[in-house]
C-alpha cells in the first residue's frame, strides 16, 4: 500500500529565531529523509515553498477567481509531503509519528489510490 | 487530577474489573460484561469523589448496574439473564468469603491468548480489567480511536465465539501462559513510559495502570517468580522517571547522566523488594534479568559508580534467553565501557541488517561508540540516522546536541 504523509507545520513565530531554526529543521528533514530512503520504503516526496508564495485559483460561472494566499488559512501550513510504500496504516502512523512536523504541527496521513498493474 | 480523585478512580476501576472477570466467566461474553457494568463504571467515576467510595464498592456497583440492567432489558438492549446474573453474584458476595483467586487473572490470561493478535493483547486488557477508555488509550498505542474501537470489538466476539476458557492454564502450558501475560503488561507500560518526556499525560497514565496490573498478578501469584521480576522492572523506570528529561531545555538525560538525587528513593526500595520476591523462586527469567540490570544502574545510587562487568554478565544472560535486538544493543553499549568501543562496534555490527536498519536506539548506540573511536564523519551519519527514527521529541533534542558536541571537537 502506498501512504502519502503530509506534513504540516507553524510559521516561525519570530522572524530572528528563523535563520537558526532552519539549520536546525534542515538536519532533521535531512534526517528523516534518509531514513526513509534507507528503509527502502519512500517512492517521493516534495518540499514546499512557505504558503505566502501560494497563490489559489478557481472557477466559477466562467469567472477567474485568483487569490493570494494558500487554499487553507489554517495556523499550521503544508509544508512537503512523502510518499511511501509499507504493509499497511499501522506502519504508515510509526513512519507519520517519526516526521518532525507530528511534535512540532501536523501529519496528516492518506492511502493512495495506486493504478492496479 | 488530584491524588484524592485519582484514588477514587483506582478503587472504582478494581473493582469494576473484579465484577467484569466474574460476569464474564459465568456467561463466556466479555463484550456483554462490559456492556453491562459500563454504565455503573461510569456513574462511579461521575459520584464517588463528591459522595466518597461506597463501603462495599463491588456492591454498590452492582447494584447500580443491576438497576441499568433490569432498564437495558425491558427495552431489548441486554440480554434478561444479565439481571439475574448480577442479582445471583450480589447475593453470593454477601454469603462467602472472597474466591480463592482473584476472578481478574482469568481474565487477563484470556485477553492475553495466543490466538488474540499481539499487538491487540495490551489495549483488551487495560478495557477489560480496569475499564479504560478505548479513545483514552488509542493515541498511545498509535490508533485512531474508531480503530482501536473496531478490533477491540473485533476481539471481544472472537473470545466469545470461540468459547475461550475463563479458567488459569494448568502444567507446563501455564509458564507459556504467562509468558503472554506479562508481555502484553509490558507492552501497556513501554509504550506509556515512552511517552512521557513529551509530556504526555495520557501515556504516563498508561504506565501507571501498567503498573498496577503486573501489580495484581504478582500478589495472586506469588510463586510466579517473572511477575515479581517485571514489577521490579517498572518500579525500577517508574523511580527514575524524575531525572530522565532536563526541565530547562526538556532534551532527555541518558541513564549515566542522570543526577541520582532525582530518582525516587521509596519506588527504589519497592522494586529491590519485588526482585528480591522473585529471587526466592529458583527460576531465571527475561523479566528478572532486566531488571536485575536495573538494579545494577540503581546501585549508583549509594556506590557513586556503575558495575559494568556485573552488568556485562547479566546481558550475556539476557541475550542467551532473549536475543531481542533490544537486549542485544544493550550489551553493545555495555560492552564498550568493558572491552572498548572496538568490540562493542562489532557486536553492533554482529546484528542482522533487517533488523536493526529502522531500530532507533542501535543507530545512537553507534553513533556513540563511532565518536568514542574518533570517527567523526561515520558518527555524525549515525546520529542523523537515530534523529530520523526518533518519534520522541526529548531524545530529538538529546541526539541533536551530541552531534554538535562531536562537530565542534
Amino acid at each position: 500500500m502506498q501512504y502519502i504523509i503530509m506534513n504540516y507545520t507553524p510559521p516561525a513565530d519570530h522572524p530572528d529565531a528563523d535563520a537558526v531554526r532552519a539549520a536546525a529543521d534542515g538536519e532533521l528533514w535531512g534526517a528523516y529523509t534518509r531514513a526513509l530512503l534507507d528503509a527502502g520504503i519512500m517512492v517521493g516526496g516534495e518540499a514546499l515553498h512557505p504558503s505566502d508564495t501560494a497563490t489559489t485559483i478557481r472557477i466559477s460561472d466562467g469567472q477567474r477567481d485568483v487569490q493570494d494566499g494558500p487554499y487553507a488559512a489554517t495556523k499550521e501550513q503544508l509544508g512537503g509531503f512523502y510518499v511511501i510504500e509499507v504493509p499497511d496504516l499501522d506502519t504508515a502512523l510509526e513512519w507519520a509519528a517519526r516526521n518532525p512536523a507530528a511534535s512540532s504541527g501536523a501529519v496528516e496521513v492518506r492511502p493512495v489510490i495506486t493504478r492496479a498493474g | 487530577m488530584s491524588d484524592a480523585a485519582r484514588a477514587v478512580e483506582r478503587v472504582a476501576r478494581l473493582s469494576y474489573g473484579r465484577l467484569v472477570a466474574r460476569l464474564a466467566a459465568r456467561t463466556g461474553s466479555l463484550a456483554d460484561a462490559e456492556d453491562a457494568l459500563s454504565d455503573a463504571l461510569t456513574r462511579a467515576l461521575e459520584t464517588w469523589p463528591s459522595t466518597g467510595v461506597p463501603d462495599n464498592p463491588d456492591a454498590w456497583l452492582t447494584t447500580t448496574a443491576r438497576h441499568r440492567a433490569v432498564d437495558r432489558a425491558r427495552t431489548g438492549a441486554l440480554p434478561i439473564a444479565y439481571e439475574q446474573d448480577l442479582s445471583r453474584m450480589a447475593e453470593e458476595r454477601a454469603a462467602t468469603p472472597a474466591p480463592a483467586t482473584d476472578p481478574r487473572l482469568p481474565l487477563m490470561f484470556v485477553c492475553a491468548h495466543p490466538a488474540i493478535e499481539p499487538a491487540l493483547r495490551a489495549p483488551l486488557m487495560l478495557q477489560a480489567v480496569l475499564g479504560l477508555d478505548a479513545r483514552r488509550m488509542a493515541s498511545v498505542f498509535l490508533l485512531a480511536p474508531a480503530t482501536l474501537g473496531q478490533r477491540l470489538t473485533r476481539v471481544k466476539a472472537k473470545i466469545e465465539r470461540a468459547a475461550m476458557r475463563f479458567e488459569l492454564p494448568e502444567g507446563p502450558e501455564f509458564d507459556a501462559r504467562m509468558g503472554d501475560v506479562l508481555n502484553a503488561i509490558y507492552a501497556a507500560y513501554a509504550v506509556g513510559y515512552n511517552g512521557i518526556p513529551a509530556g504526555d499525560r495520557k501515556a504516563a497514565d498508561l504506565a501507571e495502570e501498567a503498573i498496577w496490573l503486573v501489580s495484581l498478578v504478582a500478589e495472586a501469584l506469588p510463586q510466579a517468580a517473572e511477575a515479581h521480576g517485571l514489577f521490579a522492572l517498572m518500579l525500577f523506570a517508574e523511580a527514575r522517571r524524575p531525572a530522565r528529561t532536563d526541565a530547562a531545555t526538556g532534551a532527555l538525560i541518558p541513564l549515566s547522566e542522570q543526577d541520582v538525587r532525582l530518582w525516587d528513593a521509596g519506588l527504589l526500595a519497592d522494586a529491590e523488594k519485588a526482585l528480591a520476591n522473585a529471587a526466592r523462586h529458583l527460576s531465571l527469567g527475561r523479566y528478572q534479568l532486566e531488571a536485575s540490570i536495573q538494579a545494577v544502574h540503581a546501585a549508583r545510587r549509594r556506590t557513586g559508580e556503575t558495575d559494568w562487568a556485573e552488568l556485562k554478565l547479566l546481558y550475556a544472560g539476557l541475550v542467551r534467553i532473549a536475543p531481542t535486538i533490544g537486549a542485544r544493543t544493550g550489551e553493545a553499549a555495555v560492552l564498550a565501557e568493558t572491552d572498548g568501543p572496538a568490540v562493542a562496534l562489532s557486536a553492533l555490527d554482529a546484528i542482522a541488517e533487517a533488523d536493526r536498519r529502522s531500530y532507533q536506539p542501535w543507530w545512537a548506540t553507534r553513533a556513540h561508540v563511532l565518536a568514542r573511536l574518533g570517527r567523526v564523519e561515520e558518527a555524525r551519519a549515525a546520529f542523523d540516522r537515530a534523529i530520523g527514527l526518533t518519534d520522541d521529541p526529548a531524545a530529538r533534542l538529546y541526539l541533536s546536541a551530541r552531534k554538535a558536541r562531536l562537530l565542534h571537537s
